[in-house]
């Protein structure tokens, strides 16, 4: 013996399993080709599917032959999962799994489309309204989980934004009445989840979850007592307005969508990169990181710990009460009761779908609202595919992603725990 | 002494920056109270510059809580905490901090997931304005650079902290303390955690910041540490100041003082007598959490009547390869057998149930349950069974005179047999486990750090209790990583180095080889293996 040194020993590192998460996603992405490639390519109807660039059928059209085309990108999915498989380009992995998902994605619209058309413009346009609310309740909850305070109050935020909103701009006949006071919609539910949760410790979870309801009641009461009797006094706000920036916004299919738009568009993409730097690079950022992972780290060196928590969940509120503001000042005229149906869960779906980070949170909404977008096309063109099948899609997304298929999600350690000075 | 070292506090040419006036501190008759608890009574402590000033004292004595009210985390309820002859009052650790006052906690104040840099900016980031302060990352690091080559305390300003072994990161934390430009540096129990080649270095650095004016209050309840590196000791029993020592008092002197009555720090034990192989382990491979290989191939044996010790930092695989025995945690391969009966892949309800006695490490969590009475923690894994209860009922009286007998036998201080075990003292929570373990017959005993949070006339009782229970012939497996502890229990040493069995020494061997070993270099001179 007494060979062994420390070198030796440094080399007998745990071998790396063989079944490791490219190897899976691999797997599970070469499944979903075949599917695609035989069933899509099968059932696709022997016709042209076009993508226009123009609103209707006519004019300037990416087109391919709907069977060719469901076969070609399966087979491409087959081929992303394969070099997955094989342990090739094992840094890109995750643009590998982007472009699986997307190719499997192509493949599945090339059979729905075939013999129709889909508008590209109008499909990119739907898609970023649609996650509008999603992108900016998601922040919300970056804001708060980041600092350390789990908010599932997203839904209940989006109701009283949304409430406050119709309610106030109806009243003051001014849409920008009505946004601030979403906003304030918004902080209100905030400020009781960061007392309740702070101050007096009450598990954020159910703090949050009740919280949902009582937006749910309240707002649904206030709707019958008080809008619907007189929706003409309280219940018709003034719709906030699209504005186009000349140049800009003849740029095919991007100039629409980014620059004939609403102001909120605009803030949801503003704040993605706001917050995204503002964690990163910040002194702001590098505090409320540190309160939500090493609380007492950052007390020990003279952070205010609940001081910060209470700004985080408060700006939480306002970002996620302006979400609220665009089901009744720009999706629809008017509030109805439980007009959110969920969304506020989709957001808390994106948040953690995207890994409690900015970017991801907002590549999450795209892909969520682009879901929700294509049930409505599909449902438009009358295929026989149920569209509840594709809203279920970012509940599974979600069960996908904290079941740790697609890598580790991991929250801020001390996410939804109180800080309690000893 | 303290003027001896401030004579040399200024080495020609390597310190430019020095403040004019050393750190004085003085601590004025504090006092605070929780509840009932006096936690300090009337603590008087004077720190001279440049001197290292031992605060010995038992876990529970007070002194955290004293260190605590110093660095602005607690607020004294009496008393007034003077710097330089003036009175001052922290609210906080910012207040502490720009007084002069750095701390090293016990358990490292540094974010996992944050880098080395990003952790010493943290709460006095550099930053180049703005609304919410852009960082300047670059004068960070250079910050770091320069502290860390100023005291020669080597860190890497991009690495992650959860990368780092426990050494570097007290570094990190010792950095960050620095670049505040504290005075005075108050270290919390520091080599806890540390081999003891990783405390020699310690000792090092603290010397060398002594040397350079700064004063040091070192916490700790080891004594070899206290008489190499103090200037003066101070000993706190129970919240009060029992008396100061120099660095010349005894060993025996200074805990007799930390426990209020004579205690003998030497295991008392007879020379073993070995017999036949009790527990056998061959080629055990175990994985921890994250799927990583923790066990690589482990043969252990151990006899009747022999304690076998297992020596080795901690994190080397000990905690899997107890649990991969007691059934906690699935074996990927090999075998272990008791009394040639193979245990694998049995529940741990039937090991225990075969003849064998497990204290876990983690005694809070696995031990005991805090909110259960210590009779109900006495029978944790006998309240099914004969003379306590059948699967349907439980019979109090029993449990009772079962808990009344233990708690007279082992020495178990508390209340009652009522009282909840969350309130006793770890020493006796510890006992209370100890107590139960033994409480049948035994043919294997296997105690994961049985001493840990433990006070020291606790561990002089355990001690004994395990040494009296290899004398009745069970065979004893010890882990710890005080390797003092397993010196003086164990008849056969283990050493434990990422998974494997580096070798297996004798008790006589010399504490450096044994270091080296655990540090996983194996010398020439290392023999006793096969």
């Amino acid at each position: 013996m007494s060979t062994a040194t420390v070198e030796d020993l440094t080399e007998v590192a745990a071998p790396e399993p063989f079944w490791s998460r490219p190897r899976k996603l691999g797997t599970a992405l070469i499944l979903l080709g075949v599917v695609a490639a035989g069933v899509f390519g099968s059932l696709a109807p022997g016709e042209d599917a076009r993508f226009t660039l123009s609103e209707n059928a006519e004019g300037a059209a990416l087109s391919i032959h709907g069977p060719f085309g469901a076969v070609l990108f399966g087979v491409l999915t087959v081929i992303a999962g394969g070099v997955m498989v094989a342990g090739l380009l094992k840094r890109r992995s995750n643009l590998l799994l982007v472009l699986g998902i997307l190719t499997f994605v192509l493949s599945f619209l090339c059979w729905q489309v075939a013999g129709h058309f889909m508008p590209l413009v109008d499909t990119t346009e739907g898609t970023l309204q649609l996650a509008l609310p999603l992108i900016l309740g998601a922040l919300a909850g970056v804001l708060g989980e980041r600092s350390g305070v789990v908010n599932v109050a997203i839904e209940g935020q989006f109701l009283m934004g949304a409430f406050a909103g119709a309610l106030v701009g109806t009243m003051a006949t001014s849409v920008w009445a009505g946004l601030i006071s979403a906003a304030v919609g918004g902080v209100l539910i905030a400020g009781i989840l960061a007392v309740l949760s702070i101050r007096y410790l009450v598990d954020q979870t159910v703090v949050g979850m009740v919280l949902n309801l009582f937006a749910l009641g309240i707002t649904g009461f206030l709707y019958e007592r008080l809008m619907q009797p007189d929706a003409q006094t309280y219940n018709q706000p003034p719709q906030l307005p699209e504005w186009r920036i000349p140049g800009l916004a003849d740029i095919p299919v991007v100039g629409p969508v980014l620059f004939e738009a609403n102001l909120l568009v605009w803030l949801a993409l503003g704040l993605v990169l706001a917050i995204h730097f503002g964690l990163t690079r910040t002194r702001w950022g590098l505090r409320t990181r540190a309160v939500g992972e090493h609380p007492t780290a950052a007390d020990t060196v003279g952070i205010r710990v609940r001081g910060l928590r209470y700004l985080n969940v408060l700006l939480g509120g306002v970002v996620a009460g302006i979400g609220g503001a665009y089901f009744t000042l720009v999706a629809t005229g008017s509030f109805t009761k439980n007009m959110t149906a969920g969304a506020g869960f989709i957001a808390l779906a994106a948040l953690i779908f995207g890994r409690f980070t900015p970017f991801g949170a907002f590549g999450a909404a795209l892909f969520f609202g682009f879901a929700q977008k294509l049930a409505f096309f599909l449902s438009a063109i009358e295929s026989p595919l149920p569209s509840q099948f594709l809203n279920m899609l970012p509940y599974l997304a979600t069960l996908v992603a904290v079941a740790g298929l697609v890598g580790r999600v991991r929250g801020p350690a001390a996410s939804g725990q109180p800080y309690i000075k000893s | 002494m303290a003027e001896r070292r401030l004579a040399l506090q200024r080495p020609p040419g390597s310190i430019t920056e020095l403040r004019e006036i050393p750190l004085k501190l003085e601590l004025r008759g504090i006092t605070k109270r929780f509840g009932d608890l006096v936690a300090n009574d009337h603590i008087d402590i004077t720190v001279e510059p440049g001197e290292v000033h031992a605060l010995l004292g038992e876990n529970g004595a007070g002194k955290s809580t004293l260190m605590n009210q110093l660095y602005g985390l607690l607020q004294p309820d009496e008393g007034q905490i003077v710097v330089n002859g003036e009175p001052l009052v922290f609210k906080s650790p910012r207040d502490a901090i720009s007084a002069g006052i750095g701390m090293v906690h016990q358990h490292f104040m540094l974010v996992p997931v944050f880098t080395v840099a990003e952790n010493i900016a943290l709460g006095a980031e550099e930053t180049r304005g703005g609304p919410l302060g852009w960082l300047d990352r670059r004068r960070s690091r250079r910050d770091v650079i320069d502290t860390s080559k100023k005291y020669g305390l080597p860190v890497d300003p991009d690495a992650l902290i959860e990368d780092l072994p426990v050494g570097a990161q007290q570094r990190v934390e010792i950095v960050k303390a620095l670049t505040r430009e504290v005075d005075l540096l108050i270290l919390d129990e520091p080599t806890a955690v540390l081999t003891p080649q990783e405390t020699e270095e310690l000792l090092t650095v603290m010397r060398s910041l002594t040397d350079m004016g700064k004063s040091i209050v070192f916490i700790t309840h080891k004594l070899k540490e206290v008489k190499a590196i103090a200037d003066r000791i101070t000993v706190v029993r129970r919240g009060k100041i029992v008396g100061t020592a120099s660095p010349d008092t005894s060993e025996d002197e200074l805990a007799a003082l930390m426990v209020g009555r004579a205690v003998s720090l030497e295991v008392q034990k007879g020379p073993a007598e070995p017999g036949d192989p009790i527990l056998k382990i061959d080629g055990l491979v175990v994985d921890d959490d994250r799927g990583v290989r923790a066990v690589d191939g482990v043969d252990l044996e151990a006899r009747a009547g022999e304690v076998l010790g297992i020596a080795g930092v901690q994190g080397n695989g000990q905690t899997e390869l107890v649990e991969a025995v007691m059934g906690l945690r699935a074996a990927r391969a090999g075998a272990v057998r008791l009394d040639g009966a193979d245990l694998v892949g049995l529940s741990t309800k039937k090991i225990l149930g075969s003849g064998v006695g497990y204290v876990p490490e983690d005694r809070s969590h696995d031990g005991v349950v805090k909110e259960f009475s210590v009779a109900e923690n006495l029978i944790l894994d006998m309240y099914d069974r004969a003379p306590f209860g059948n699967p349907i009922r439980i019979d109090g009286s029993k449990v009772g005179s079962n808990a009344t007998e233990r708690i007279e036998q082992f020495d178990i201080r508390c209340q009652s047999p009522a009282t909840p075990v969350g309130t006793l003292s770890g020493g006796n929570q510890q006992k209370v486990v100890v107590a139960r373990e033994m409480s049948r017959p035994l043919r294997l005993f296997i105690a994961s750090q049985p001493t840990r949070g433990v006070d020291v006339g606790s561990i002089e009782f355990i001690h004994n209790r395990i040494i009296h229970e290899r004398d009745q012939g069970t065979a004893v497996l010890v882990v710890s990583s005080e390797l003092d502890e397993v010196v003086g229990l164990a008849d056969r040493i283990a050493v434990m180095y990422r998974g494997r069995i580096l070798a297996i020494v004798s008790p006589d061997t010399p504490r450096e080889e044994i270091g080296l070993l655990m540090a996983g270099i194996t010398g020439a001179t290392a023999e006793g293996e096969k």
